[in-house]
């Protein structure tokens, strides 16, 4: 999205001097050297530690956090969008998109800032590697999506979003009601044909999503959804995480239409209570 | 953020530094701003709204305040706000957004009238309508009921909102509940013939204020002109219907809670046809399974481009709007799945 001037250009410049001398990848895996340098002498000090484009100062926390040692590189590719500033931070609509990038696995969501970093996993499978849902934001902070591809390269993009905050730190509105626990899990979805001969399902699940950092109330939330098809074929996959909004609603697109024009969503919580629904056009 | 040395330079001047040397320095600074094409309409160096009541009809006056969103530079001047001068006192409609402008706004009434402050309403819970109340007699403040209620539950929240916005602006700046609830209905106030209307669809409860003796209609956020509506607490069709009302009445001219007042329905025919394209483009972005991040790309059509901050309050509706209009189109969805 927004690419600042300076970051970009330090990226650039660490692309440049990483292939022009590539002894320089071997040296000084040190922390303390990796972070200090980012604006003057960026990206060479370790084989992960490319300037981060969002000159966040997280990122070589979430660097150590998600890909240890794994490669990584900033990808442009990889898209983030959502609103540059977020009108309500307990639902900050971000569409994620991996789609440039062929054969991509997995796809994980964090947001340097927040309480809890990771926001969701998804495993594309049958569908485009692009996926809509609704985050809560506790302050500003960069959204990042980071891609798998089969040879173990993580490529990341992300955008800052700016955001008054408060969203994972206060209690769900389901948690003060005694409704939810009536249609807890109860999925609402369709299913769209696309032009391009695929299948789009979005869908809402009741669920208060709770975070456990709002005083005395433990975090309960959705931590698996599978997509079906009508013979029992597993299409895709998405693990929510805390971050992930109240009521979750997701939008994501099968390359194929589905057969019987219907999806089967199964899933549970991380209290074990299960989602059992089908989704027809 | 070239606002904010000039900001902090104000501070100082306010200090060690008074009188004729003060006043100097403020007017080279102003001149500074003015070489420097900063926004020269607000005035942060002195914290001075540089409010200017116009008298629309003997006794009908509004302030206009800026078409634009909160700032450090504007300070929370955005909003319009106004007073009735009536034989026997004054009815003041809206505050403003901050204690400041309250003190500036009772300033200004009082250059155009000793006779004592009688009610003072706010319209809606809006912070821009009613962070000014504490500069105003406490027993003459008054609201609506589901008014008075939505300011007790999200005042601090707007007011806490509106310090970050709109910084030292808002200095000093507390939540005043209004104590006296209002009812609809018409009767003499002030010495004026003045009707009160229960509507809303911009927020919970939105009252209108009629001067029958001039014709004027104050008709706070129910109408915008020349300025995008806002929706963070709208119920369209609500409001589609108070415009209905409004258009009813026998008004000579319009007073909008935003943008230039007229003598027309310039200001209504505007903000319906904005909320009507609104309601459409998201239900019809429902209905198609758009997701709300796609719907953000929805072209503006031509005719609003005049709008000041359409594309920006654009997005912001959609992020209010879109899940009731998104839950509709899958809640029915479902039925059908189940049946």
């Amino acid at each position: 999205m927004r690419l600042l001037a300076r970051p970009a250009l330090a990226w650039i410049t660490a692309a440049l001097t990483a292939l022009a001398a590539p002894t320089a990848l071997a040296a000084a895996p040190n922390p303390s050297t990796a972070i200090t340098p980012a604006s003057s002498t960026p990206a060479v000090a370790h084989p992960g530690t490319q300037a981060d484009p969002l000159d966040s100062p997280r990122w070589e926390d979430m660097r150590k956090t998600f890909f240890a040692d794994a490669r990584v590189v900033f990808d442009e590719r990889i898209k983030v969008s959502g609103p540059a500033v977020a009108e309500d931070s307990l639902n900050v609509p971000v569409t994620v998109d991996a789609s440039a990038v062929p054969g991509v696995e997995e796809l994980i969501v964090f947001a340097d800032f927040n309480p809890i970093v990771k926001a969701l996993r998804f495993e594309p499978g049958a569908a485009q590697p692009r996926l809509g849902f609704r985050i809560k934001l506790q302050q500003s902070s960069p959204v990042r999506a980071a891609a798998r591809t089969a040879d173990g390269v993580w490529r990341i993009g992300g955008a800052w979003i700016t955001a008054t905050g408060g969203g994972c730190t206060l209690p769900s509105i389901g948690s003060g009601s005694p409704e939810w626990q009536e249609r807890l899990n109860e999925v609402s979805g369709k299913l769209w044909p696309r032009i391009d001969g695929g299948e789009r399902l979005r869908m809402r699940i009741i669920h208060p999503m709770d975070t456990g950092l709002a005083a005395g109330i433990p975090a309960f939330h959705i931590d698996d959804i599978v997509i079906t098809d009508a013979e029992g074929r597993t299409l895709s996959r998405i693990q929510p995480l805390e971050p992930v909004s109240e009521n979750p609603s997701f939008t994501l697109d099968l390359r194929a239409a589905a057969p019987g024009a219907r999806l089967h969503v199964a899933g549970r919580d991380n209290n074990g209570n299960r989602i059992d629904a089908w989704v027809t056009r | 953020m070239s606002r904010l040395p000039a900001l902090s330079l104000a501070g100082c001047l306010r200090g060690p530094l008074a009188g004729p040397l003060a006043t100097l320095l403020a007017g080279l600074m102003l001149g500074l701003c003015t070489l420097l094409a900063l926004p020269t309409s607000a005035h942060a160096a002195d914290f001075d709204y540089r409010l200017q009541p116009r008298e629309l009809a003997p006794g009908a006056w509004v302030v206009v305040g800026l078409k634009e969103d909160f700032s450090f530079a504007n300070g929370g001047n955005i909003v319009n706000t106004g007073f009735i001068v009536g034989s026997e006192g004054v009815i003041v409609i809206d505050t403003g957004s901050s204690k400041r402008y309250g003190e500036q706004m009772l300033a200004a009434i009082r250059r155009v009238t000793p006779l004592p402050i009688v009610l003072t309403v706010n319209t809606h819970h809006h912070p821009d309508h009613f962070l000014g109340n504490q500069a105003f007699p406490r027993a003459t403040l008054a609201a609506l009921p589901e008014t008075l209620a939505a300011i007790r539950s999200e005042g601090e929240g707007f007011n806490a909102n509106m310090y970050r916005l709109n910084g030292d602006w808002m200095r000093d700046t507390e939540v005043v509940v209004p104590g006296r609830s209002l009812a609809a209905g018409r009767q003499r106030i002030g010495g004026r013939d003045v009707e009160l209307l229960a509507l809303g669809g911009h927020t919970i409860a939105d009252l209108v204020v009629i001067d029958h003796d001039s014709g004027t209609v104050y008709a706070a956020d129910l109408l915008f002109h020349g300025r995008t509506p806002t929706t963070p607490h709208a119920d369209i069709a609500r409001w589609l219907a108070a415009l209905d009302t409004l258009e009813g009445l026998p008004a000579r001219r319009w007073v909008p809670g935003h943008g230039e007042p007229a003598t027309d329905l310039a200001p209504l025919r505007q903000t319906r046809d904005y909320l009507g394209w609104l309601a459409q483009a998201i239900r019809a972005g429902a209905e198609s399974g758009q997701d709300m991040t796609e719907l953000f790309q929805t072209p503006i059509p031509p005719r609003f481009a005049g709008l000041a901050l359409v594309k920006e309050e654009f997005r912001r509706s959609v992020v209010h709007l879109f899940p009731a209009a998104e839950q509709a189109v899958l809640e029915a969805a479902r039925t059908k799945a189940s049946r």
